[in-house]
């Protein structure tokens, strides 16, 4: 997890971000890079040496060309360690989301029936037909 | 559940955490769940097999809150506590909070803001950290202890990523 810093702080660039997506679809050139992106080669060197120093990217071993290649280890370590936060948070909210539901129908239940509007009053209303 | 695409989480700037969600109710709700202990101690009881024993507000600028959680399978607890700061309903709070072992230094400041449109309400909170480096250390603790980020919905890029470049 020490390295989550250098990964995340690579990540925090939408042309870095862009230039692991391509990659993940196989090895790439600095030119080949580069293409896509209205940037000089020096330009996309720059964002490629962060990557590297990130391991998020090594270099293939065709020497003429210098491929570049995604390394799926410190994804995978920053993908799990969000996915975890995101799952605790998530957990929270859900129950949230069902707390403000039992709000909303208790809400509706103490209100005289005035005219029944909603789909829920009338869900509701059957409800309490079943109860008594 | 249809409000789970909503959720996002960023780092903002060099000190701030910011969380976002959409809920499908009005905000008084939702401002309510965020401030009366009776409702708080029924959705904010961290993972499976944690409760929450103490949960107590004193809502209004200079009163403390204070939240206690406990590991039913252990028994072990952790607290964190706070001063309002601003309470205006159904809209605003904020607050500061401390955990009471704190793996970072100094408190944080932590604002909510509830926004309603066509019923559903949009919770954005934010929090401030004392300085970058505290809030790059919550970012990298572990899940119980606190909150952390996303950079620019990296929750949805990383893990298709991650998959494509294992199938490779």
């Amino acid at each position: 997890m020490d390295n989550l810093d250098a990964t995340f702080a690579a990540l925090a660039d939408s042309t870095r971000r862009a230039i692991l997506a391509r990659l993940a679809k196989g090895e790439a050139s600095v030119t080949d890079l580069a293409e896509p992106f209205a940037m000089s080669q020096p330009a996309i060197s720059k964002h490629l040496k962060v990557l590297e120093r990130a391991g998020l990217i090594s270099r293939g071993r065709d020497a003429q060309r210098r491929p570049r290649r995604l390394e799926a280890r410190p994804l995978r370590d920053a993908s799990q360690w969000l996915e975890n936060y995101r799952q605790f948070w998530e957990t929270q909210f859900r129950r949230l989301d069902a707390l403000l539901h039992d709000m909303q129908t208790r809400e509706l239940n103490t209100k005289k029936k005035k005219t029944r509007t909603s789909i829920k009053e009338v869900r509701n209303e059957k409800q309490r037909n079943v109860h008594h | 559940m249809k409000n789970s695409g909503t959720f996002t989480i960023k780092a903002n700037g060099d000190r701030e955490i910011v969380v976002t969600r959409v809920f499908d109710a009005p905000r008084r709700l939702v401002f309510d769940a965020y401030t009366k202990p009776e409702l708080i101690k029924q959705w904010l009881i961290g993972p499976d097999g944690w409760s929450m024993p103490i949960c107590e507000t004193d809502l209004r600028p200079g009163g403390k809150y204070r939240y206690v959680w406990r590991n039913d399978t252990d028994g072990s607890e952790m607290g964190m506590g706070g001063i309002y700061r601003e309470v205006a309903p159904p809209e605003r709070i904020v607050a500061t909070e401390l955990f009471d072992e704190a793996w970072y230094p100094g408190e944080a400041v932590d604002t909510i803001v509830l926004t309603e449109q066509g019923g559903k309400t949009t919770l954005t909170q934010t929090i401030l950290y004392d300085s970058r480096e505290t809030r790059d250390a919550v970012l990298k603790s572990p899940m119980q202890t606190g909150m952390a980020a996303s950079y620019d919905r990296l929750e949805k890029f990383l893990p298709s990523l991650g998959r494509e470049a294992l199938s490779a």
